[in-house]
């Protein structure tokens, strides 16, 4: 969560609080919503490190809130942040390994392996339809996170009916 | 009609089709037994060539097994004549396509009437029932349009108010996303759950799980059979089982 509390004090100096409500108002109730004390832990992380500096505000009947902005450094580590291109998602090794392991083992049949993964993934799938239909239609940066989850979740999907178009066929 | 009440709105027992064209004969479908219960929504997924498209035509007359038998609310279709096929199809069976298969020289209006009027609808109560439909259907106001003038997404919605324009038991859709991009996708698919939360049966056949994914059963279809039949989550979704999915990286 560095990077997009980082991203979010460019705009101008916020507390913790304030930068929790914008990020859920972003991703709507797709992102699982972020919980307030992490955000606190990752500013001080983020003000040790010089990237962001807060900055103690007096308030008459609440204790003290702490206003952050982001510093030159942080400013620094945000641009280097957009500038790199991301890894790409990688395939599912954890099933692969259980996939291709499992005919030297006797103990798990691999079009079984399939079936139930197939299942756990149209489950996942399902879950996110609903949150598609429960969020927002407005809110299109949320739906598109919730596309793309859909979309790996369809390519892993694809994969697994390779896999098992595979494995069928008499050798 | 012996209508029984508890029994399933669709019954196939021991289907098999072979198409025998040039070349080696093709094993569409080889032995496939299923069942949908009334209000169930039940989407067949698998890749092309698996013979699903076969299976769903077998479901609707459109084709004829070699073997096997089919019962619709408990009656046997076996001895039906292809006239009397054509006739279920109309009451008891709506059927969308992937490619609309709309009457390209009639207006989106008679396009949705036709079916009405052909079961004996009397002209008035086709066109309230029409209205209603393409009203429901986000189309109020394309009635005068023919189906060329319209989105791929709109002639498909057309398309639903025409399979349904009889109030059929059961509705078979066969890709019925297939040529749409995402967003008609999506709209077909929020439109199939809300029919089906009305208690609509609906049997899909798609290649796309984001479509499965909103039925209550998928049966994975391969190679003419059926590799496995699961019933999905009823319940709403777990927070923590899909977080997973969503969750951007610290």
């Amino acid at each position: 969560m560095r990077l997009p509390l980082l991203a979010l004090l460019a705009r101008g100096p916020a507390h913790g609080y304030e930068l929790k409500q914008d990020l859920e108002q972003l991703l709507g109730s797709a992102y699982p919503q972020p919980n307030v004390g992490q955000i606190y832990v990752t500013l001080g992380r983020l003000e040790k490190q010089g990237l962001i500096e807060g900055e103690e505000v007096e308030q008459s009947s609440r204790p003290n809130k702490k206003i952050y902005h982001l510093t030159d450094t942080g400013r620094a580590a945000l641009r280097a942040w957009f500038a790199e291109p991301e890894d790409e998602p990688r395939v599912r090794d954890e099933f692969f390994m259980k996939l291709a392991l499992a005919p030297q083992t006797g103990l798990a049949d691999q079009l079984a392996l399939i079936n139930k993964q197939r299942r756990q993934y149209l489950n996942t799938m399902r879950g996110l339809s609903r949150l598609a239909a429960a969020e927002n239609r407005d809110n299109r940066i949320a739906h598109l996170l919730i596309e793309g989850a859909m979309l790996h979740l369809q390519a892993d999907l694809d994969w697994l009916e390779r896999c098992q178009e595979e494995l069928e066929e008499p050798e | 009609m012996s209508h029984r009440p508890t029994a399933p709105a669709l019954r196939a027992e021991g289907l098999v089709k072979t198409h025998y064209g040039r070349g080696t004969p093709a094993h569409a479908v080889r032995g496939v037994d299923l069942s949908v219960a009334r209000g169930e929504f039940v989407a067949v997924t698998g890749p092309s060539g698996a013979g699903k498209s076969t299976l769903l035509h077998l479901l609707g007359g459109l084709q004829r097994p070699d073997a096997g038998s089919i019962r619709l609310d408990g009656e046997c279709t076996d001895s039906y004549s292809e006239a009397r096929w054509a006739v279920e199809r109309r009451k008891r069976i709506g059927i969308v396509f992937q490619f609309f298969n709309l009457v390209s020289d009639l207006s989106v209006a008679d396009n949705v009437e036709l079916p009405a009027l052909l079961a004996g609808v009397p002209p008035k109560r086709a066109r309230a029932e029409r209205r209603e439909l393409l009203d429901e259907l986000g189309l109020t106001g394309k009635e005068r349009s023919m189906p060329g003038e319209l989105s791929g997404g709109e002639q498909q919605r057309v398309a639903l108010a025409r399979a349904l324009v009889n109030h059929p038991p059961l509705l078979l859709a066969d890709e019925p996303a297939g040529s749409l991009d995402s967003r008609g996708t999506r709209e077909v698919m929020r439109l199939l759950s809300r029919f089906h939360d009305r208690g609509q049966t609906i049997l899909l056949v798609t290649h796309d799980a984001r479509l499965a994914s909103a039925a209550d059963r998928v049966i994975s279809f391969f190679d003419g059979r059926i590799a496995d039949d699961a019933a999905l989550d009823a319940a709403p979704p777990h927070r923590t089982g899909i977080s997973g999915v969503l969750e951007l990286r610290d």
